[in-house]
């Protein structure tokens, strides 16, 4: 990866609390109803997915 | 973090993982194809299609139902009947005892409309069957759920302290950072990481409701004895009845009781669900939540009238919302399948740390790894 780094990322839980606040609205969500509601839950959780298959395409090999 | 810190949460960390994993890569796995039991039930038979029928098609009559269903099974008592909401079947549960477990329960699967049988196997044989022993109790009944339950919390204790370990070690790093080509187990630390944290919400929610789910059996009971305590005194010294109100009759009457719901299934009296002299008829909503939410209706089991409409207690409403929240059966397809690629996820975290404990080293190591990557200066 060729890309430069910036220097000190802001506070680690950044992402995690993000990731734990999105996971709640997707487990709700569907509960509450159906049409939309499972849409959320489907988009949330997919982002989850999402994610991991990001982290991996731009895995450091050095 | 201070050096001490750190130390403590790692020996936290290690300590909860090592006794649950076992156990959790067992529930991941056993649970995987009990995401999907319903749409595995569909291609095997265990659980038959029938035809959908017209909404105002004349049902036939509950006695009737039931006394069709003891013909299969002689000598047994009926126990519970319940509906399919999506198709014209019923089942009825009989045992020989009216307190008969469900491993022991005999059923019989009934077309709401004519009364001819749904041949299908019995719900507590088979591999599923089996799985979802395996998922539950280990096949130890109560011990076995609660001590499954103790891993469940053992679960979260381990996810929580796992992500206060990931702030020192990610303090310089970026989110979603996975060194391969370093070590090995740098890039097990770093995947194990990223979907621990990607998995977080997630299994936080369905270890804690998989725990909450094991208390099932004690929450009803409790529920038995506050709720059914207050209607105790009415029938003192009264044995339960021996011949029983119609039971079309009472499903009638919970019905008028509650016209905008329908009923799922109905316990006997003396089943644990009603108490010794009441019809329980339950009844829900057709919403994902008020589905689950039911609202028992109890008609006594001689006169066939209403006793009460009880308010479920809140830990029964927690009890009820917890099975849907482990289960990942509300939202479609979709949600089972990404129900199941978490579940995989999971696994992979699970499997991970088993590799970096073999992999360890002194806990000294370890926390020193810990304390330098967060005073590392960059990356």
């Amino acid at each position: 990866m060729s890309r430069p780094r910036p220097a000190a990322p802001r506070s680690p839980f950044i992402a995690p609390a993000w990731i734990a606040a999105a996971s709640l609205v997707g487990l709700v969500s569907a509960l509450l109803g159906d049409g939309l509601f499972d849409w959320v839950s489907w988009a949330v959780f997919s982002a989850l997915i999402a994610l991991v298959v990001r982290a991996w395409i731009r895995r450091d090999r050095r | 973090m201070q050096r001490a810190a750190i130390k403590a949460w790692f020996v936290i960390h290690k300590w909860t993982s090592l006794v649950c994993t076992l156990f959790l890569l067992l529930l991941c796995l056993t649970g995987l194809p009990l995401i999907f039991a319903h749409e595995i039930g569909h291609l095997t038979g265990a659980d038959p299609e029938v035809a959908p029928a017209p909404a105002d098609a004349p049902l036939r009559d509950l006695d009737a139902q039931v006394r069709t269903a003891l013909e299969h099974f002689p000598g047994n008592v009926p126990l519970f009947v319940g509906w399919d909401p999506e198709a014209p079947v019923m089942y009825v549960n009989t045992g020989a005892r009216v307190d008969t477990p469900p491993a022991q329960m005999q059923t019989v699967l009934l077309n709401t409309l004519d009364g001819q049988q749904v041949p299908a196997p019995q719900f507590n044989e088979g591999v599923m069957y089996f799985l979802y022993r395996l998922h539950t109790d280990l096949f130890m009944d109560l011990p076995g759920l609660l001590f499954m339950g103790a891993m469940g919390v053992l679960f979260v204790v381990a996810i929580i302290s796992g992500l206060v370990l990931y702030g020192p070690f990610m303090r310089k790093q970026r989110f979603g950072t996975l060194r391969t080509g370093r070590n090995r187990r740098l890039a097990w630390l770093d995947l194990h990481n990223v979907l621990g944290v990607v998995t977080l919400g997630w299994a936080l929610v369905v270890g804690l409701t998989g725990a909450i789910n094991t208390l099932a059996k004690p929450l009803e009971q409790a529920w038995q004895a506050e709720q059914l305590g207050e209607f105790a005194t009415r029938y003192a010294g009264q044995p339960r009845p021996t011949r029983l109100a119609s039971l079309q009759a009472a499903v009638d009457a919970a019905r008028a009781a509650e016209p905008a719901m329908r009923p799922a299934f109905v316990s006997f009296p003396g089943t644990g669900y009603s108490g010794d002299h009441h019809y329980g008829v339950f009844m829900q909503g057709n919403t994902a939540v008020t589905e689950r939410l039911y609202r028992p209706v109890l008609v006594d089991a001689q006169s066939g009238k209403v006793t009460a409409q009880p308010q479920l207690p809140a830990y029964m409403t927690v009890l009820l919302l917890s099975q849907p929240l482990h289960f990942g059966d509300y939202g479609s397809l979709p949600l089972k399948i990404l129900w199941a690629l978490l579940d995989l996820l999971t696994i992979v975290v699970l499997v991970s740390g088993l590799y970096l404990w073999f992999k360890r080293g002194s806990t000294d190591t370890r926390v020193n790894e810990l304390a330098r990557a967060q005073n590392a200066e960059g990356a």
